[in-house]
């Protein structure tokens, strides 16, 4: 079967439980152990291959740029890990299947099984080191679900919390790692990066390489110090348990060493740190895992002992070490995968795991306590079965290995970890099957169904046929092994077989066996002082560890954003004051090119008043009247500065908005309280000062170094003045500006204001249907208000002077292409002429007399200056090109028509309904329950009350 | 000369103001439009993508002036890319808000929309520099209007701050353009490319200024550490659909940042030589640091997924901040990504908030539709915090390989990797206190208002996963065009000599005149 097919499959199978769920759950877990299948059968079609030492290779190109391709690869050592992925899994399946109650959701399970079984696949399979980094990330993804598949224990969540932290922080060093790896190769394919042996062992990278790579594998494989996590996962449910830590996950670690042993084994550095970290966890494991009174924590940490000694045995660096690991690769897989499924029938049966709360199941489940028997044995190291080859072998390695010098560090250590290693497997054994039956199980237990135990005897066969006939393995395990080394290293013919003749190995291994049953004897008084030692509690550690890094981001994060507007825009201002001085201080400066111009009594007056009005404002800011009125100076003070200067649109711009401006906030400020208080300290107030006026000097150090100073090349303005007349049909440049050469920008800057009352619309809007409306609606003033709210003076002079108004607005409005003026000012006029109607009449009279909604008048402006644009279009040219013409109508002089006046005019409406939609929003919010609204242009009105007078007579009359 | 270009900006400028005068108060009718719209849009923008793959530059002059004189709008690969995600993300965040009723809760939610990605896309297509400042304004009044849509106090404060900050940024961008104008007396982006070269080394100040400037201006919409406090409580309290378009508007800061500093300020520039290597790189390793370890330190979800844009950002700029072609195309890549994951994130949030009523990250009973969302917020999870099998991996990949070769490699492997970490255990935490706990929860009466999101939500975050699937699976074409548009960039001449030599109306004045 093609390479791509066989990893495919399990990832698009998982679709397949989910698919099925409610078929029923031996429907599910039918297709799940089907896509297995299929998956095991195309493996073993690749069998002839692998078997004649070839390899079988696949790539398509991913990501070729990087080096990232989907390049996979099958050798003996692929084949033989997907063996166990596949074989077992499917015995996972099965056992599975027969574990999980009904409570349990079968299609989530086996769902996530299978996305499991696919990574791991493509883990052993990867030709490419970054497509090899994808499996392995997503075998931490896919274990993290199932390790916290009991979502609502907490033990289960914390344990796949935890796993998925620590693997996945080895995943990300070995990103590190394997980028590097790639640099120093340049390549990312496994099969050119292992013919590089030397090349990887000269570069100064090397060792960082080395490290980060490590750490993956130590982290996966559960290796001192990150071995903590393992027993955490024990929280899955046992079908998990089986599968992740016997075959599957934690090999990984062991494969990838494997893999990577003919480029980096043979170094001091491998050396020390592979076997060390093996040794150690191989004693500690040990250890630990003899006092453990829960069954499935008492072989997790077996597990980490046993993959101790696989680390140890392949960091000798050695032909016969490599040899010796991949064997007890395979025994291991066989012996723990039938020991956690019996572990889990126990606990499925008698409903405890708890070792000191079992005993006596011999007699009541004989079938397990066969195949327990024969697997713990197995692990023991008791001849004739699995577990004593490998053993031997391992000792027999450890013999020869010299560490930090020393000929006994080595070789007692591993005699250690066997010893203590015999004795939990005797424990494992006598404490929960031998002994007398009691009374006070939790559950009286049975041998299960035959789906449960028929998995785990199958692999207890296996381990005793391995175990008389090695020779039957002999050839494969010599075949991986051969895999495992490469070119690097040569396997002396040395057979497998069970017996060596008297050798020291056989001496170590009887110690440790004979010694494992005294300790059993003494388990008693041992496990008295071991719970009286304290010891570090890796999970309380790791918790407070975590707590601690999320108190501190808090500390680093919460104060820091803590809403504080007045913070944010210091840190802003500081950042851009320094990255400009930054840029400053770092280039060179010329002298000026101008002179600085001379100005008179007037303009300095001018400026006097303009700076006094801003310190004003600043010192008086909280009366917020007081501070409208210098706002009103200050731009008002602008616009005479744009007079001088001979800007006279600016100037009308300017002074019209301002106008507007202030109308608009004084409505705003009907809304406020008179005073802004004060909120900060004086302290803060002085930083903030500072901050400010340093942005300041800074913006007059900008203007004055530039002012003084010429273009690189003429300005395009000069086009502008040349061509405004000639192209644009206007002499006021700054008007064709507006709308031709820039129109474009004035299109988006309508857009701008009219976005902006709509705004103002709908925030009014809001403010009106949330709980802001009864605090509106009944808000007293603060200020006794006037009796006579609209003066008939007033109604009367802005009724007479809107048609003036008006006027104006259209003169300029027709004269802005060559005089001062156009849409913009004119509309802001406009505006003023109706908004005078408001001021004199209220606001329900004013707005009871209008035709057009102002946010149609905006949506009219917008669209009238787009389609102006798009006119041109239909002549063949660019959005928004203008044109003009002359006419003459008799009896008026020629005059002109151009397009741009009808853009223009867009500019116009949109302005208008800007503003008028504003005021109206702000009018809106002033209605209060008490003012009766009016339906009267003016308060007391003459002629009304002679009206009335008159009608009450005619009444009379009748 | 065809209109193609200018269609992705006139189409929603005309559909906004259509909504406003004759939909205003039909929401059915505005929905329909709406989506016809950006549909439309779609359809444009893959032509225009089309138009320019061989690597030609399209070119359109505004009004009929050539550059620099008049307004142009040019489209390179580069820019319509990014136009051509905008208007696939604004797709399905209009899907979502449409699923979700979002855009019945306040007024004028579809025309804002349309205004929006206006700016949006006109920033993306201008050739000028003030034409750019312009649509600045427009996107950001217009993301202020859509962000305090359908009200509501914390809503409204966080909008404030927002629009507050962004106009000190618009007023910085103003002092930058008057610098920049000042010292070479052009706007049009191209001649400004040309110009620049011609600052002699004895008076460098004044266009060092500019340059810094300006890049602060970019690096405020970048949400760059300093300048990024106006992120977390806007994207935050926003409504989802908007928030999920913003993923979009960080970007924007990121490709002007881009455009100029390739075009007009190349890193080769001696004017303006060491000006950011000394301090961009450095803050974009800051922003990843501060975003992901915001994302550890947050106690709601919305705020969680606010601080891991940030942190998307700071891998975004450290990708640019290398400055070569290697590192744009990793940013560009990278951008892609993190505009899907982030969008596809804050409409889960919103599946989640409605669901159980809020996003506090605190055990709750099971909300309405756990299954579904639990699952896609373990795929949004994913992408953001860079795992396999997802873009955000390959993403991470390219960054780090791209940066092998840069004097801070080590710093920059670290913080990259840390983060990973860190945002991992962060991701995890959340979703196994939303999701998980909730089945330890006891259960009890529903939360009133809360209900299952509808099917056009969920469909409408699907198919962000599905782009996002594709920009995974198909991720060797990409990078293969992100490859190209970084080559690109750094050999501007087709740009350059497109818009600088094409005449306009009255060009022959153009020697006579002066």
């Amino acid at each position: 079967m093609s390479l791509f097919l066989l990893v495919a499959l399990p990832f698009f199978g998982a679709l397949l439980p989910g698919i099925m769920n409610s078929a029923g759950r031996s429907a599910c877990a039918g297709v799940t152990f089907t896509v297995s299948l299929a998956a095991f059968v195309g493996l073993l079609t690749n069998l002839p291959a692998i078997l004649a030492g070839q390899t079988v290779m696949a790539r398509i190109d991913w990501m070729p740029e990087l080096g990232l391709n989907f390049t996979l690869m099958l050798d003996g050592l692929g084949f033989f890990f997907a063996l166990l992925i596949l074989g077992i899994g499917m015995l996972i399946i099965v056992y599975g299947r027969n574990y999980l109650s009904r409570e349990d959701n079968m299609g989530e399970f086996f769902t996530y099984l299978l996305l499991f079984q696919g990574a791991m696949v493509g883990i052993v399979m990867s030709d490419n080191i970054l497509l090899l980094l994808v499996f392995w990330e997503l075998t931490s993804l896919a274990s993290f679900l199932l390790i916290g598949y009991w979502k609502h224990l907490a033990e289960g969540r914390q344990g796949a919390r935890m796993a998925l932290t620590v693997t996945g922080m080895g995943g990300l060093s070995m990103i590190g790692g394997m980028l590097i790896l790639g640099q120093i190769v340049g390549s990312y394919d496994l099969s050119v990066i292992l013919q590089n042996r030397e090349a990887i062992q000269a570069d100064p990278m090397f060792l960082p390489a080395l490290i980060l790579i490590l750490l993956g594998c130590f982290t996966k494989s559960a290796q001192f110090p990150f071995h903590f996590w393992l027993p955490h996962a024990m929280a899955a449910p046992t079908p998990v348990s089986a599968y992740l830590h016997s075959a599957t996950m934690v090999k990984a670690g062991i494969f990838l060493m494997a893999r990577m042993w003919p480029v980096f084994s043979g170094t001091p550095e491998w050396f020390y740190l592979v076997t060390s970290a093996g040794l150690i966890t191989m004693v500690l494991g040990a250890v630990i895992a003899l006092f453990k009174h829960d069954l499935k924590s008492l072989l997790a940490f077996s597990t980490v002992s046993h993959l101790g000694l696989i680390t140890m045995l392949l960091g000798t660096g050695t032909a016969f070490g490599a040899l010796a690991a991949v064997f007890h690769i395979l025994n291991h897989a066989t012996f723990k995968a039938a020991l956690f499924m019996s572990a889990g029938i126990v606990d499925h049966e008698a409903h405890t795991r708890d070792i000191r709360r079992l005993g006596g199941l011999r007699h009541l489940m004989p079938v397990t306590f066969t195949i327990a028997t024969v697997a713990a044995l197995s692990m023991a190291g008791i001849p004739l079965l699995n577990g004593f080859l490998s053993k031997e072998m391992m000792l027999e390695e450890a013999h020869h290995t010299v560490l930090f010098g020393s000929h006994w560090l080595v070789p007692v250590m591993a005699t250690v970890g066997s010893l203590f290693s015999a004795a939990y497997c005797f424990r494992f054994i006598g404490h929960t099957f031998l002994g007398p039956v009691r009374d006070d199980y939790p559950h009286k237990p049975h041998d299960p169904n035959a789906g449960m135990w028929l998995p785990p005897a199958l692999l207890a066969v296996l381990v005793v046929v391995i175990g008389v006939a090695p020779f039957l393995v002999q050839d494969f395990v010599f075949l991986v092994a051969k895999a495992v080394m490469g070119d690097a290293a040569v396997l002396k013919t040395k057979y497998i077989k069970i017996w060596h003749g008297l050798t020291p190995a056989l001496y170590m291994s009887l110690i440790a066996v004979f010694g494992g049953l005294a300790v059993l004897m003494l388990f008693k008084p041992l496990s008295k002082i071991w719970e009286t030692t304290p010891r570090p509690e890796a999970k309380v550690i790791f918790e407070a560890m975590i707590a601690a890094f999320v108190r501190l981001s808090q500390v680093l994060t919460h104060p820091l954003h803590n809403g504080s507007f007045t913070r944010y825009a210091m840190i802003g201002v500081i950042a851009m004051i320094a990255a400009g001085y930054h840029a400053y201080a770092t280039g060179t400066v010329a002298a000026p090119v101008r002179a600085i111009q001379s100005a008179g009594p007037v303009p300095i007056a001018g400026w006097a008043m303009l700076v006094a009005a801003t310190c004003g404002l600043v010192i008086m800011h909280r009366q917020r009247l007081l501070a409208l009125i210098l706002i009103g100076i200050v731009g008002l003070m602008v616009s005479v500065g744009f007079v001088y200067l001979s800007a006279p649109d600016l100037a009308m711009t300017q002074f019209t908005v301002e106008v507007v401006t202030i109308i608009l906030l004084l409505l705003a400020l009907n809304f406020l309280p008179n005073q802004t208080p004060v909120e900060s300290t004086t302290l803060r107030r002085t930083r903030d000062a500072v901050v400010s006026v340093a942005a300041g000097l800074a913006t007059f150090g900008l203007a004055y170094h530039y002012l003084l100073r010429d273009f690189i090349d003429p300005s395009i303005s000069e086009f502008h003045l040349a061509n405004s007349y000639k192209g644009g049909g206007g002499t006021n440049v700054v008007n064709v500006i507006l709308v031709d050469f820039r129109g474009f920008d004035t299109f988006g800057e309508i857009i701008v204001l009219g976005i902006a009352a709509l705004l103002i619309y709908a925030l009014t809007e809001a403010l009106l249907n949330g709980p802001v409306r009864r605090r509106l609606l009944n808000r007293v003033p603060d200020q006794p208000r006037s009796g006579d709210m609209h003066p008939m003076m007033m109604v009367v002079v802005t009724r007479v002077i809107m048609p003036v108004v008006l006027l104006v607005g259209f003169y300029i409005f027709l004269r802005g292409h060559n005089e001062p003026g156009g849409g913009f000012i004119a509309g802001l006029i406009v505006s003023i002429a109706v908004v005078m109607q408001y001021m004199a009449s209220g606001f329900s009279w004013a707005s009871a007399r209008l035709k057009y909604p102002y946010h149609g008048v905006i949506g009219a402006g917008v669209l009238v200056a787009g389609l102006t644009g798009i006119g041109s279009w239909f002549v063949g040219k660019p959005f928004l090109t203008s044109d003009f013409t002359y006419v003459r109508i008799p009896p008026f002089y020629k005059f002109e028509l151009a397009t741009a006046a009808l853009f223009d005019l867009g500019v116009f409406l949109a302005v208008v309904g800007a503003v008028m939609l504003s005021l109206e929003s702000f009018s809106r919010l002033a209605r209060r329950a008490d003012s009766a609204e009016n339906e009267h242009p003016m308060d007391i009105d003459p002629s009304r009350a002679v009206s009335a007078e008159g009608s009450t007579d005619m009444k009379e009359g009748n | 000369m065809t209109h193609w270009i200018i269609l992705p900006i006139v189409l929603p400028a005309f559909l906004a103001p259509f909504i406003v005068l004759a939909a205003r108060y039909h929401i059915g009718i505005q929905r329909v439009f709406s989506v016809a719209g950006v549909l439309a849009l779609i359809g444009l923008a893959a032509s225009l993508v089309w138009q320019v793959s061989d690597g030609s530059v399209i070119y359109y002059r505004l009004s009929n002036w050539a550059a620099p004189f008049g307004i142009v709008l040019v489209g390179d690969r580069l820019s319509t890319l990014m136009v051509l995600l905008t208007a696939v993300l604004a797709l399905f965040v209009l899907l979502y808000a449409i699923g979700s009723d979002w855009d019945k809760r306040g007024r004028n939610f579809h025309a804002l929309f349309q205004f929006q990605l206006m700016g949006i896309l006109g920033a993306f297509l201008t050739g000028d520099i003030f034409n750019l400042f312009v649509f600045f304004e427009i996107l950001l009044i217009a993301s202020y209007g859509l962000m305090i849509h359908a009200g509501g106090n914390e809503r409204l404060r966080a909008g404030v701050q927002y629009v507050l900050f962004n106009l000190i940024g618009s007023t910085l961008f103003l002092f930058a353009l008057g610098a920049l104008y000042a010292e070479t007396g052009t706007l049009n982006m191209a001649d400004l490319a040309v110009r620049v070269q011609g600052v002699g080394p004895e008076e460098t100040a004044g266009i060092r200024i500019a340059a810094v400037l300006l890049l602060l201006v970019f690096a405020i919409k970048a949400a760059v550490v300093p300048l990024h406090f106006w992120l977390p409580s806007s994207y935050a309290e926003a409504p989802a659909p908007v928030a999920a378009l913003f993923a979009i508007m960080t970007k924007v800061g990121a490709y002007a940042i881009i455009r100029v500093y390739t075009m007009i300020f190349p890193p080769e520039l001696e004017a303006t030589a060491g000006l950011f290597g000394v301090w961009l790189l450095p803050a974009a390793l800051v922003s990843l640091a501060i975003g992901m370890i915001g994302v550890l330190a947050a106690r709601k979800l919305d705020r969680l997924i606010a601080f891991s844009i940030i942190g998307s950002m700071g891998m975004v700029m450290i990708a640019i901040s290398l400055f070569t072609p290697e590192g744009i195309a990793a940013a560009l890549y990278y951008i892609v990504h993190s505009t899907l994951a982030g969008a596809a994130l804050f409409l889960i949030a919103d599946l989640v908030r409605t669901g159980r009523g809020n996003l506090d990250l605190t055990a709750q009973p099971p909300m309405a539709g756990t299954y579904m969302t639990a699952g896609l917020f373990f795929v949004g999870a994913i992408a953001m915090a860079g795992l396999p099998p997802l873009s955000g991996f390959l993403g991470k990949l390219l960054v780090l390989d791209a940066s092998y070769d840069s004097a801070l490699m080590v710093w920059v492997w670290a913080i990259v990797l840390g983060a990973s970490l860190i945002s991992v255990v962060g991701f995890a935490r959340a979703g196994s206190v939303v999701f998980w706990k909730a089945l330890g929860t006891p259960e009890t009466a529903p939360v009133e208002g809360t209900q299952r999101p509808s099917t056009l939500s969920y469909a409408a975050v699907g198919g962000l996963f599905a782009l996002l699937i594709a920009h995974t699976v198909f991720a060797g074409k990409v990078h293969g065009y992100t490859t190209e548009i970084a080559a690109e960039l750094f050999a501007h001449d087709t740009y350059l000599s497109t818009v600088l030599d094409t005449p306009g109306k009255l060009s022959d004045a153009k020697e006579g005149d002066h």
